[in-house]
């Protein structure tokens, strides 16, 4: 019984912390599923337009503004904002970099799934070993690879000091978790009206419905690829970015993997190419693996998270709102 | 002659390295009727996605209004104001009836469709008005048909190209469709029709060309290929 007293102790603490790592997962998430949505394939990469977020908060925050101790008040609005955006900016561009010298190429010979998977693969680790030699000491035939990364972790400077906001249920929510949930939901919230009710997302929606019609009615769909791929790395960029927020972990070369494997899961189990349903499959994954701490230890929730997918796809195989892709 | 609205020059086509069609030559004028008929895999659909530009073409060239289009991407093409409805409907299957129609707009300035296309089209299939909100792909085959053409309409097109609009409907349907399509004709659309349903193309269309295993066979008034007894045999069921 003490498995579930402590279940019941921890209940609103470990459905707070699911919320706040599903919100992150939902963001990443919504890259896996628009660009499965649109091309019919996982970009095995997009864990790496995670990672590069991550390395671009470091680098604004130690390099540009040269943070030496927390910020208060407009300073620090300052601060979020100079790591927020860079972050979205650099991972959006890497996603179109992806896109453009791992999958149209292929995609402009018709070349089998099969390639587009190994390219997928190929780009990932590319991307982590470059990051790597990113260590000041390595240069790439004449160009010398600025020192950025490495194979260590860099700890990101912290901009701010954690502090309680309000308490419901005798749980605390601090500053940075606010920060998460309120930018996260505003994110999700801006981008399905993105996908609804302007003339790209109506375009985005239809290709990955019916590519052939959707280029019949005048949709551009190398287009609408590009600005799938943009849309899903802005989002990863602002993931990452609230990921080093929150948890304070240092940025590293392969910080991307857990997350993407997480998020890739959080699409499927939501049903992918379903927009909404990644956005649900997030929270759920973020809550399975937070109420997963009380019940069976902390070091078990990357197990209970993939055994839930196995038994979601066991009893739905088509994810939890239905592989609707383009809706 | 009037300068050709639309004209393929010794068009081949393949797939892989099958050529589906053999060097073909249509001229479409300015306010035609045009038909292409043709058994099954005779290469008409290639040809409507060729100039379409949703498939290249390997060999020939296709002009519309004098430019140059083969080269182009598909959504340039649309946006000259050549419109398809395609083989199959394809209609967007978790798009409501009224956003389907509306990315039938998509092509033109911002993209938004004005309310009078919309009533023009519900004027003219007052089911689809009933449905607006319903997902098209819960539509059945007919009113996914109909769906497909107020769809095309909406890009208010200069050439209006229909593969096989009667596929699979009733005849009430049939005639319904092809009412409709003398309409659009008679405000001033010119309209290239591919049809298997030959005998219902003829007696509608100005002209008609006859496409066998990728090679143009025949091309006269549609009235004389009616009585035409090459078609007659392979086409109308007679003889
Ligand atoms: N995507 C494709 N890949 C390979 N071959 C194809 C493809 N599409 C069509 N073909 C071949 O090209 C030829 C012409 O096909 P097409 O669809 O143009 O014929 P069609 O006249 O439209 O026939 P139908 O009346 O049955 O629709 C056929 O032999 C067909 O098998
Ligand atoms: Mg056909």
């Amino acid at each position: 019984m003490e498995f579930f007293s402590n279940f019941v102790d921890q209940f609103w603490p470990q459905t707070r912390n699911g919320l706040t790592l599903g919100s992150i997962y939902a963001m990443i998430a919504l890259g896996y599923t628009m660009v499965y949505g649109v091309l019919q394939l996982i970009n095995f990469a997009h864990s790496e337009v995670f990672m590069v977020s991550t390395f671009t908060t470091l680098f604004a925050y130690r390099d540009w503004f040269n943070v030496v101790a927390p910020a208060s008040g407009v300073g620090l609005l300052v601060l979020l904002m100079g790591g927020l955006i860079p972050a979205m900016i650099f991972s959006a561009v890497l996603a179109v970099l992806i896109e453009r010298f791992a999958y149209r190429p292929l995609r402009k010979r018709g070349a089998p799934r099969l390639s587009f998977l190994i390219s997928a693969i190929g780009a990932s680790f590319f991307i982590q070993y470059l990051f790597v030699l990113m260590d000041g000491q390595h240069s790439l035939i004449f160009f010398d690879l600025p020192n950025i990364a490495g194979p260590s972790p860099q700890t990101v400077p912290t901009v701010m000091e954690t502090s309680t906001v309000f308490t419901v249920f005798d749980t605390p929510f601090s500053n940075k978790r606010v920060i998460v949930i309120l930018a996260a939901a505003l994110m999700l919230f801006v981008l399905d009206r993105f996908v609804r009710q302007t003339k790209m997302g109506r375009g985005i929606r239809a290709v990955a419905q019916d590519a052939e019609a959707a280029s019949m009615m005048g949709v551009d769909i190398n287009r609408v690829i590009v600005v799938t791929f943009a849309v899903g790395g802005l989002m990863a960029g602002a993931a990452g970015f609230l990921y080093i927020l929150v948890l304070g972990v240092p940025a590293f070369w392969f910080i991307g993997f857990l997350p993407g494997i997480k998020a890739f899961t959080a699409a499927v189990l939501g049903g992918i190419g379903n927009i909404r349903g990644a956005m649900v499959g997030g929270l759920l994954l973020g809550l399975v693996e937070a109420y997963s701490v009380p019940l069976f230890g902390a070091e078990w929730t990357d197990v209970t998270a993939f055994v839930v997918l196995v038994l979601v796809l066991l009893f739905r195989p088509t994810g939890i709102m239905g592989e609707e892709v383009g809706s | 002659m009037p300068e050709a609205m639309l004209e393929l020059k010794n068009v081949v086509v393949r797939y892989g390295g099958i050529e589906a069609v053999r060097g073909i030559s249509i001229n479409v004028s300015q306010g035609e009727f045009l038909t292409l008929i043709g058994g099954n895999g005779a290469g008409k659909s290639t040809t409507l996605r060729t100039i379409s530009g949703v498939k290249k073409l390997a060999e020939g060239e296709i002009y519309f209004e004098g430019e140059r289009i083969d080269a182009l991407p598909s959504h340039e093409i649309v946006e000259m104001g050549l419109s398809q409805v395609p083989e199959g409907r394809h209609i967007f299957p978790r798009m409501s009836v009224r956003e389907n129609l509306s990315m039938g707009a998509f092509s033109r300035k911002g993209g938004k469709a004005l309310s009078e296309d919309f009533d023009r089209v519900f004027e003219l299939f007052a089911v689809l008005k009933e449905r607006e909100k319903q997902m098209g792909g819960t539509l059945s085959g007919g009113e996914q048909q109909m769906l497909a053409v107020g769809r095309a309409l909406m890009s208010h097109p200069r050439l209006l190209m229909l593969d096989e609009p009667s596929m699979g409907l009733a005849p009430l349907f049939v005639e319904k469709i092809f009412d409709l399509l003398r309409k659009v004709h008679e405000q001033g659309t010119t309209i290239l029709l591919v049809e298997q349903n030959a005998q219902v193309a003829l007696q509608i269309a100005d002209r008609g060309y006859v496409l066998e295993t990728g090679e143009i066979v025949l091309e006269d008034d549609a009235d004389k290929l009616l009585t035409n007894d090459q078609v007659r045999k392979a086409y109308l069921g007679e003889g």
